[in-house]
């Protein structure tokens, strides 16, 4: 990083009459007065005009302003940044994906069909359900998708209830996306252990609960042990069974959804599956669901028959549509790539190397910071600044001195059941070397807390911005460029 | 093929350090019973080289490559410069999460800033977020931020908006109580005026139009702004083809609340409809009911300008069920590739571009209309699509140009009975004179 420079805007180094782009000539006679009577522009005011040299010196220079999994130690925690494998970049790149386009006929795509046909047949095997859609465009997108198809079953079956119930340690898009299908959200309180207790669950199920929205394992890091219980309370109830399935990364090729009773769930394809994050998408949210849920499947639905492909459009019952065409096809062909590299021991094998990282971490850090709950964890665990604060240094502190050392820091103040939390997911693409490394850097800050408190208030020092003041953006919000 | 760095002396002595003396005794927080007891029937693993010809061999048997397309509706071939691939693909846009930790994430925050403002300046319009799934979601995103702004019942959508964007708005509005009131497109191909205007009252959150439309046709944007406007309702235009605001005035300028759209235009490959690029610009006044991430300018302890998300009060990680969208990741590596590719083409190519693709449709519409038999459909101006009627059914038409080599557009039957012997044909600067050309004496073979 060349931390001296600071990089302008793009509109601050354009110059009238540089170019970074040409167009052949036209090659059919210009029309006169076309669009007459239609309001027209000759250019669009504002945009930059600068030279290809300066264009891709801007862009590289900004790339080194950003840390990223390829260039250290990432745990973000319920993120699962684990390495994206260069292959499948390449293989979503090739030109028979990416030049295919959506409203080909069926019999000029049968490669793409066959894709997405395969990807979600491995993703039933992994999770023991019975059909997946793949339109939904990330996590979130997922979980609107399988609360409406929980609606319709509801409906189907004769009513549609009136609430979800979410436990306090949820991620904050279950219940946003609960509410735009309409449901009421209740939350129902964690227990010692951080998990969930039958007795409370049985105390909330009602009829006019339509489903149970849980995180397995939680954002804790911790399964919970009581699922089919839980599962078959909801069900007793006449309620359905929703799994955020985030952090899948612990249990792939260990455990089956299904088998825990399970009705809905969501994957990440950018977390487990390995695509790419992208700084915030494209990411992939697919749903999967058991027999009774299918027919409200998202339409269209690929259907494999005698090695030919189609798209069924004739699903009565189908919620419709949740995006256009068929979902981030190009993440679904890297995820696709990623499992085919894997296999089946390499699944099972890529739980069982992030849960042996992220016990190792935990254990080497327990005693230099607090974990709030004993409970064993899988891929993830969750301190929190309890001891520090003793000297008056928060977890922001502790995670602003880590990018000092190197390292991208953890997530901050999540789950909300830990306050002052510190949620750390290592992955099972990380060497032992790395997690040392992150566990010394834990150790020294920790030393740092206790003698030079200041020390870590006031870092990050080595960044190419010290600690940015985000209440003033938010208070006089700037969102755009403006021309002085 | 394995992407785990861990020594198997190293596993030996991790598990020593825990009291463990397998990988399978990390799993005993999980009952038993609960467990798989055998190998997932998965294929592989396959190595690198493995992998790749068996992904090629699936590849292969898409067979599109070899047509001359004239595809649209929604998803558009353009020319991508080099510099996209080549600085959209760098790991440091493509591998880092979320910027939540901005002091080292201020390449993909300074970019969704520019991002921000090359969006603004297209739609007209004060603010814009830094992206959406893409143009359909964001179309629902837009009639729900009109229901938050003014609370009322029912949004006005055209029917000549994306057949598909008007089936994710139709999912997305089932459970908010919403009711979508579709309005008749007129003989010129755009939107009729009149029955929107009988169909407003007081209880319409907004009008939703697309321009240019579903059938490449340019709406009046300011009468349909009037008419929303006149009864307080929102006026949002849908933009598809992202790269028509080149050429067309910003919507933002011709009365639009909210402009939103597809950015699949702005260096994205076709890809099979994704990953493609929502965006949402709108009024200032908006700006706290706007759903998405939003990069924001600020300074650090020592004044130097820097970049954070803001205005998360909105979002669902603080207000959960409350927020504005449940939306959390998006698609800032394609904000990065629109930002990359919006910079390259700049102020004159973005233009240039749009003029040709505009110039190049009308040169084919003209030579389509002319052969005998075929006619335009609609009469008014269009940017780089338009709708041609044959005198038989477009299926039949479509597989003798299929036997030609020639994709010759989508059909519009499917979504518009009425319109079953007709086609929607794009022409992009990708499309040369003779290719055009090759088209329109192919229909006239097949016709005669």
């Amino acid at each position: 990083m060349i931390n001296q420079i600071r990089e302008p805007l793009i509109f601050e180094i354009s110059d009238p009459g540089k170019r970074a782009f040409s167009l052949p000539p036209l090659d059919v006679p210009e029309k006169e007065g076309l669009l007459a009577g239609v309001a027209t522009r000759s250019e669009v005011a504002g945009f930059p005009e600068v030279s290809e040299p300066e264009l891709v010196r801007h862009f590289t220079r900004l790339s080194q302003l950003n840390y990223c999994v390829d260039l250290g130690f990432y745990p973000l925690g319920s993120c699962t940044m684990k390495y994206n494998p260069k292959i499948n970049e390449k293989v979503a790149a090739l030109p028979s994906y990416a030049s295919s386009h959506p409203e080909a006929a069926e019999d000029l795509i049968q490669g793409n069909l066959e894709v997405l046909k395969r990807l979600e047949d491995y993703l039933c095997e992994i999770t023991g359900l019975k059909a997946f859609t793949l339109q939904p465009a990330a996590g979130a997108h997922g979980e609107l998708t399988g609360m409406m198809m929980i609606r319709a079953a509801l409906e189907a079956r004769g009513r549609a209830r009136k609430y979800v119930l979410i436990p306090d340690s949820a991620h904050g898009t279950n219940p946003s996306s609960a509410h735009i299908c309409g449901y009421e959200v209740k939350e129902i309180k964690s227990n010692q252990k951080g998990t969930i207790d039958p007795e409370t669950l049985e105390k909330e199920m009602n009829e006019d609960v339509a489903a149970l929205m849980v995180t397995n394992p939680n954002t804790l890091g911790v399964f919970e042990t009581d699922i089919r219980r839980l599962a078959e309370i909801v069900h007793a109830g006449g309620g359905l069974v929703y799994m955020d399935g985030a952090n899948m990364n612990a249990l792939a090729g260990v455990v089956r959804p299904a088998d825990l009773g399970i009705d809905v769930l969501h994957l990440n394809l950018h977390k487990t599956f390995s695509t790419p994050h992208g700084g915030g998408g494209p990411g992939g949210g697919p749903v999967g669901v058991t027999g009774e849920l299918e027919p409200f499947l998202p339409m269209p639905v690929v259907v494999e028959k005698d090695g030919k492909f189609r798209l069924d459009f004739d699903r009565p019952l189908s919620i419709g549509r949740v995006r256009a065409y068929f979902g981030n096809f190009g993440v679904s062909v890297k995820a696709l790539c990623y499992i085919l590299s894997l296999g089946p021991k390499g699944v099972r094998g890529m739980a069982e190397y992030a849960v042996l990282n992220s016990n190792y971490v935990r254990k080497m850090l327990e005693g230099v910071y607090h974990l709030k709950y004993e409970t064993p964890t899988l891929h993830e665990c969750v301190f929190s600044d309890k001891y520090q604060k003793e000297f008056g240094v928060s977890n922001l502190d502790i995670a602003k001195r880590l990018i000092d050392y190197g390292v991208h820091p953890p997530t901050m103040s999540f789950p909300l059941i830990v306050h002052g939390a510190l949620m750390t997911e290592p992955t099972e693409t990380e060497s032992k070397r790395e997690l040392d490394k992150f566990i010394e850097a834990m150790k020294a800050i920790d030393r740092e807390a206790r003698e030079n408190p200041e020390l870590l208030k006031s870092a990050p020092h080595v960044s190419y911005v010290r600690r940015l003041d985000e209440v003033r953006a938010a208070k006089n919000a700037v969102l755009r460029w403006e021309k002085k | 093929m394995s992407y785990i760095p861990i020594s198997k002396k190293d596993e030996k002595e991790m598990l020593a350090i825990l009291g463990i003396s397998s990988l399978g005794g990390l799993f005993r927080s999980i009952p038993d019973e609960l467990k798989i007891k055998h190998d997932l029937s998965l294929p592989g693993p396959l190595s690198e080289f493995e992998l790749g010809r068996h992904m090629e061999e699936m590849a292969a048997r898409n067979d599109f490559g070899g047509f001359l397309s004239f595809l649209g509706g929604g998803a558009y071939e353009h020319f991508i410069p080099a510099v996209v691939d080549q600085l959209g693909s760098r790991n440091e846009f493509v591998t880092p999460y979320t910027p939540y930790q901005p002091e080292v994430s201020q390449g993909t925050l300074q970019i969704a800033f520019e991002f921000q403002t090359l969006i603004c300046q297209l739609a007209g319009l004060d603010i814009a977020n830094a992206s959406l799934y893409d143009g359909s979601t964001g179309a629902a995103e837009a009639v729900l931020m009109a229901q938050r702004i003014n609370g009322r019942s029912k949004v006005l959508v055209s029917r000549a908006v994306h057949p598909q964007y008007r089936q994710v708005i139709s999912t997305y509005i089932k459970n908010v109580g919403l009711q979508m009131i579709e309005i008749p497109y007129g003989s010129d191909g755009r939107t009729d005026h009149q029955a929107a205007a009988a169909s407003i009252d007081d209880d319409v959150a907004a009008i939703l139009i697309q321009s240019p439309n579903y059938f490449g046709t340019v709406e009046d944007i300011a009468s349909f702004s009037d008419l929303a406007h006149g009864r307080s309702a929102l006026s949002i235009v849908a933009v598809a083809e992202g790269l028509a605001l080149g050429l067309l005035e910003a919507p933002g300028r011709l009365g639009a609340d909210v402009v939103v759209g597809e950015g699949q235009s702005f260096g994205m490959p076709v890809s099979f409809g994704g990953p493609y690029l929502g965006f949402m610009a709108s009024k200032k006044e908006f700006m706290r009911q706007l759903p998405g991430r939003v990069a924001g300018e600020t300074v650090d302890v020592e004044g130097k300008r820097g970049y954070v998300l803001t205005l998360a009060t909105r979002e669902q990680h603080i207000r959960r069920e409350k927020a504005t969208s449940n939306i959390c990741t998006n698609q800032a590596l394609c904000a990065v590739r629109a930002a990359i590719y919006l910079e390259t083409l700049g102020a004159k190519g973005l233009t240039e571009m749009a003029f040709q693709n505009a110039q190049k449709a009308a040169y084919a519409a003209d030579a389509l209309g002319a052969v005998p038999g075929v006619k335009r459909k609609f009469a008014a101006g269009v940017f780089n699509e338009f709708v041609l009627e044959f005198p038989k059914s477009w299926s039949d038409v479509d597989a003798a140009l299929k036997k030609k080599g020639i994709l010759g557009g989508i059909g519009l039957g499917r979504d518009y009975p009425e319109l079953a012997n007709c086609s929607l044909i794009c022409v992009t600067e990708m499309k040369t004179k003779q290719d055009i050309d090759k088209l329109a004496l192919a229909v006239h073979e097949v016709l005669s």
